[in-house]
C-alpha cells in the first residue's frame, strides 16, 4: 500500500531505520530508567538528556484499534487497521501502526502482536502482526 | 490553585453568523463580514468600538478552506483600527480565539475584541477531496512534529484517532453504538427547528444504523458535516459592556488546561483533554454542574461529545453511554438539553464559534422555534484528541 513517508531528523531515523537491523529501537532515559515516545532529545519524564535509541523486544498489545473502511485516496486499499499498540517493556509505551498480516475482523483489543517492516526506500516502517499468545 | 480570575472582566456582548452554506456562493471574506458585522450591530456598537480581533486557527497562509481568513484578512477589510490582534493553531482547541480575546482585554490591550472563525470546507471538498487530510498538511516527506506518527500509517483523517477512542469506550464502560447513536440523532431532531441547519430532515436509528461505516465503530452520522459559514462574537469588558445593546453575558470561567501530551496517541485515550479542561474550568467558578441549563458541546465526531459530557462532570465518567440512552435526558426538555441548534452532527461544521454562538442565543431567549426553557448557565465546549477549551456562560 502506498505510505506518505516521514522526514528523517537526528532523533528520528533510530525509530524509522530500526527495521534494516530488524530491530524496533525505542527511545530509553538512562536517568529515570524509562522509554519514551515518541523520540526526543529530552525524556519527558525527568528532562535528563541521558537519552538515546534502545532495540526492544517488537512484542505488545493492541490497546485500541479501528478498521478503516473508507478509501480516502485512489492509492488506498480498504480496509486497513490502525492501532495503536502498548509495548511490552513498560505500561503506557504506546505507538501508532497499523495490524497487518490477518482478516481486519480478527484484530481485537489486547491481541497480542509483534512487530514486522515494510521497506519504503530509506525508511522501514514498523507495522504490526497477530501474533501467539505470551 | 488560582488566585486572578481573569475572564470575570468580560462578557459576551454580540452574536453574528453569516449564512450556512453547502456550498455557500459567498467568498470566504464576505461570510466572514456578515458574521463580523452583525456581531458588532447586536452588541449596539460601531467599528469604531472594535479595538481587538481574535481567531483560531487563523489564516494558513495558503487559501486552505479550513480556515481560508484570519485576523489580518478581516481587520483590513473592514477597516479597523485594533489595539491588539492574534490567532494560531497552537491553543486550546477551537474556543482558542474567544479564551486569548478575553485574555487580551482582562490584561487592558483592549475594550471590544471581535473574535470570529471562518471555515469554508463545503466548497474546499467540491475541488479536492483530500484537501483537508492530514497527509497534505506537509509536502512530500512528512516534517510534522506530529502527523509524521500518523500518515505514515495512512492516517489521513482525524476519524482514525475518534473511532480508536470509541472503541476504547466501548471496550472500557461497555457503551453500546446505539446509545453514541442519540447523539447525531438528538441533532438532527434540533436540525429540524433551525432554520440554518445543513441536515434537517427526521433521522431514524435504523438510518444511523444504515449510514455507512467510515471506521469502526463510527459511521458517517457520527461525522460532521461540512459546510461554509462564518461566525463571530463580540467580547467586551464587563464595565463597558453596559454601552452595549444586550443583557452581558459573562464568561464565568474557562477551562483550557492539557496536563499530557500534545499528542492524538499519547493522550488518554477515553478521556482527551476533556477531563483536564472541566477540572480548569470548575476550579474557577462557585457554580456546579446541576446549575448548567444548557450545553453546546463539541460533536466534530459524536464521541467527543460523549468525553465532553463526562469530562465536564455534566454526567460521571464512564457513563455518558447510560446518560445519553434513548436521548431523554439530552432532549430539548430534558435535564440537560444538548446542541440545541443540531450541534455541528446535523447544523453545519461551523467549528467551535458556533457553540458560543448558540450558547448566547439560548441564553438571552432569541432562539426562535428552537427556544429551551429559559436559564442562566450554559457551557460550550469545544475539540477532541489534545485540543480542548470550554467556557462557562452565565447570562447576567
Amino acid at each position: 500500500m502506498s505510505r506518505k513517508l516521514p522526514a528523517l531528523t537526528i532523533d528520528t531515523a533510530p525509530f524509522w531505520q530500526g527495521g534494516a537491523q530488524g530491530v524496533l529501537q525505542i527511545h530509553y532515559c538512562a536517568g529515570c530508567h524509562r522509554f519514551f515516545h515518541p523520540p526526543n532529545p529530552i525524556c519527558p519524564h525527568c528532562n535528563s538528556f541521558d537519552v538515546s535509541p534502545r532495540p526492544v523486544s517488537g512484542r505488545g498489545r493492541v490497546v485500541t484499534f479501528t478498521i478503516n473502511r473508507q478509501a480516502w485516496t485512489a492509492e488506498l486499499v480498504e480496509p486497513y487497521v490502525v492501532a495503536i499498540v502498548e509495548l511490552a517493556e513498560q505500561a503506557n509505551l504506546r505507538l501508532l501502526s497499523n495490524i497487518v498480516g490477518c482478516d481486519p475482523d480478527a484484530v481485537a483489543i489486547d491481541m497480542p502482536v509483534s512487530v514486522t517492516f515494510e521497506r519504503h526506500e530509506d525508511v522501514w516502517i514498523p507495522l504490526f502482526e497477530r501474533a501467539a499468545d505470551v | 490553585m488560582f488566585d486572578r480570575l481573569f475572564e470575570k472582566d468580560v462578557a459576551i456582548t454580540g452574536v453574528g453568523q453569516s449564512e450556512v452554506g453547502r456550498p455557500s456562493s459567498k467568498s470566504a471574506t464576505r461570510l466572514t463580514l456578515d458574521a463580523a458585522l452583525e456581531a458588532i450591530a447586536d452588541a449596539g456598537l460601531s467599528r469604531e468600538d472594535i479595538d481587538g480581533v481574535a481567531c483560531w486557527p487563523g489564516d494558513n497562509n495558503n487559501g486552505n478552506s479550513f480556515s481560508p481568513v484570519g485576523p489580518n484578512a478581516l481587520l483590513s477589510a473592514l477597516g479597523l483600527n485594533v489595539n491588539w490582534y492574534g490567532a494560531g493553531y497552537e491553543g486550546p482547541g477551537p474556543l482558542a480565539g474567544v479564551i486569548n480575546g478575553a485574555m487580551a482585554i482582562a490584561a487592558g490591550l483592549c475594550r471590544h475584541v471581535l473574535v470570529f472563525r471562518t471555515i469554508t470546507e463545503a466548497s474546499g471538498r467540491a475541488h479536492d477531496k483530500a484537501g483537508s487530510a492530514l497527509t497534505a498538511k506537509t509536502v512530500g516527506r512528512d516534517t510534522s512534529y506530529f502527523w509524521q506518527w500518523y500518515t505514515p500509517y495512512n492516517v489521513i483523517s482525524a476519524v482514525s484517532f475518534m473511532a480508536m477512542y470509541a472503541q476504547r469506550h466501548f471496550h472500557e464502560y461497555g457503551t453500546r453504538p446505539e446509545q453514541l447513536a442519540q447523539i447525531a440523532l438528538t441533532c438532527r431532531r434540533n436540525a429540524a427547528l433551525n432554520p440554518k441547519a445543513v441536515f434537517r430532515a427526521p433521522m431514524s436509528l435504523d438510518d444511523y444504523f444504515a449510514s455507512k461505516m467510515i471506521s469502526t465503530p463510527l459511521r458517517m452520522f457520527d461525522c460532521d458535516v461540512h459546510c461554509d459559514a462564518s461566525t463571530a462574537i463580540v467580547l467586551s469588558r464587563t464595565d463597558a459592556a453596559c454601552d452595549c445593546r444586550q443583557t452581558p453575558i459573562r464568561i464565568e470561567a474557562i477551562g483550557a488546561a492539557l496536563h499530557q501530551p500534545w499528542s492524538w496517541d499519547q493522550i488518554s485515550l477515553t478521556e482527551n483533554a476533556a477531563f483536564d479542561v472541566g477540572r480548569m474550568m470548575w476550579a474557577r467558578t462557585d457554580l456546579k454542574p446541576k446549575d448548567v441549563g444548557s450545553a453546546q458541546l463539541y460533536d466534530g465526531f459524536s464521541i467527543l461529545t460523549m468525553f465532553w459530557l463526562e469530562g465536564l462532570g455534566l454526567c460521571p465518567r464512564g457513563e455518558s453511554g447510560r446518560f445519553v440512552e434513548n436521548g431523554s435526558r439530552i432532549a430539548r426538555n430534558g435535564s440537560l438539553p444538548l446542541n440545541t441548534n443540531g450541534g455541528q452532527l446535523s447544523g453545519g461544521r461551523t467549528h467551535g464559534l458556533g457553540y458560543v454562538h448558540e450558547a448566547c442565543m439560548q441564553l438571552w431567549g432569541r432562539a426562535g422555534e428552537r427556544q429551551i426553557a429559559p436559564h442562566k448557565i450554559a457551557v460550550a465546549a469545544a475539540g477532541g484528541g489534545p485540543l480542548g477549551g470550554s467556557l462557562l456562560l452565565a447570562r447576567e
